[in-house]
């Protein structure tokens, strides 16, 4: 195998980055050269990632479950279907699962084994969230993990750990925040965060956003 | 490989969580191309999602360690372009072609990505669900040395069966080119003391997506 003879010496100055870019930079070339991929396609591929694909269709899908208790338990039977039925995104893979926090129960998502994650809602996962020490501990210190996003549940409140080990992907339904009577679907957007879509943080409160 | 050091729940000593504050989706510019490419390659259908995840499990664990998301990636992807006879080592030694491609049956076009298809894992079922929900379930205690979705802790362990979730392409199989072999799949929910003993929170469950082939009936 292509190994770490060629590698091993990546780490031993500081000029990673740089080495990295080279790397990955011939390796276009070769496969770019040899006929096997279309820089264009690829050009498309990181274009979607960085501009059509974020935490913005998650807080979008969250706000209209906030509004239209149909639409949410649309959501919470087949959150495919459901956002599909939105039509105002690229549609979604199948699996995906929506879970509704509640006064009784939080809901925390994580990929153990590396970093699955509900990219066509939510965009690629942050770095902490593909980090070793979220996978390790969230499943075995959950109160912990939140404690570091700033998260205290009541010690009653349950918690449940969704460890993302086939292709179904998981997106948290966090609970409406009080004070948002009235609020339109663009007003309530505003209020989902990632992180509340993960489970480890909570929608922000009114007085967080100018609204 | 299956106990390998991506298959991290439980471990301690990795420290807390440190989350930065309006990351962006890739830091540096290599980061998209290596997601790109392996999407790119990943379509040719020499090899399987699974696969992919199975080239970066495979890599050295202090390799896997020091690199970065993006780096496991890149070095992952190099394994199965060498492994699939696409690229020869010494064209990854040399950083430029010396000799033709070999034919591919597909190539991902620019078409292809805007038309943004969604994949599906699912797949027709050859037999009935063996469990249904509620049921109680021991996962097995296996170690294979291939691919596998059954995370250590989460072995030889009581739990329920909370969903069925359809039948899926078994991820064990597709990893090492030995085909779909779809089973159904599983949320299976374990206790928290179940999982790490008497100490542990009773405010807590976990649950893991199971395959069939991973449980045993009570």
């Amino acid at each position: 195998m292509a190994e770490d003879h060629a590698h091993s010496h990546n780490h031993a100055h500081g000029s990673e980055l740089s080495e990295m870019q080279l790397r990955v930079r011939a390796l276009e070339t070769i496969l770019t050269e040899k006929g096997y991929v279309d820089p264009a396609a690829l050009d498309q591929i990181v274009e979607n990632f960085e501009t059509r694909t974020g935490p913005h269709i998650g807080a979008r899908v969250i706000a209209r479950a906030w509004l239209d208790p149909e639409f949410k338990r649309r959501l919470l039977a087949d959150a495919t279907e459901a956002v599909n039925a939105l039509a105002d995104f690229d549609p979604i893979a199948n699996h995906m699962i929506a879970v509704e926090n509640t006064p009784q129960v939080h809901n925390l998502v994580v990929c153990t084994l590396c970093s699955c994650f509900p990219w066509s809602v939510l965009g690629l996962p942050p770095v902490w969230y593909k980090s070793a020490p979220y996978r390790s501990r969230a499943v075995i210190d959950p109160r912990g993990v939140l404690a570091e996003f700033g998260v205290s549940l009541p010690p009653q409140t349950q918690i449940r750990i969704w460890d993302s080990t086939a292709e179904d992907r998981f997106i948290v339904v966090p609970m409406r925040p009080a004070g948002t009577d009235g609020w339109s679907e663009d007003e309530l957007a505003r209020l989902v965060t990632r992180d509340s879509m993960v489970g480890t943080g909570l929608a922000k409160s009114p007085g967080d956003v100018a609204r | 490989m299956t106990n390998s050091i991506h298959d991290m729940g439980g471990m301690h000593g990795f420290g807390p969580v440190v989350a930065e504050p309006n990351e962006p989706p890739f830091h540096e510019a290599w980061e998209g191309r290596v997601l790109a490419m392996t999407r790119g390659t990943g379509y040719t259908g020499l090899w399987t999602l699974d696969g992919f995840r199975a080239s970066m499990e495979g890599l050295p664990p202090v390799t896997y360690l020091s690199s970065s998301y993006y780096e496991r990636w890149f070095r992952g992807l190099e394994r199965l372009v060498v492994a699939h006879g696409l690229v020869g080592e010494d064209e990854i030694a040399a950083g430029r072609s010396l000799r033709p491609g070999v034919r591919l049956n597909r190539k991902l076009t620019l078409d292809d990505v805007k038309a943004a298809r969604a994949p599906t894992f699912e797949r027709p079922a050859p037999a009935s669900a063996r469990f249904k929900p509620g049921d109680q379930v021991r996962t097995r205690i296996i170690n294979p040395v291939t691919h596998t979705r059954l995370p250590r802790y989460a072995r030889g362990k009581l739990g329920t069966v909370e969903a069925v979730r359809g039948c899926h392409v078994f991820p064990d199989s597709a990893a090492i080119g030995a085909g779909d072999n779809p089973q159904w799949l599983y949320t299976v929910v374990f206790t928290a003391r179940e999982l790490w003993g008497e100490e542990a929170d009773p405010t807590v469950t976990s649950s893991i997506e199971a395959f069939e082939p991973y449980l045993m009936p009570l």
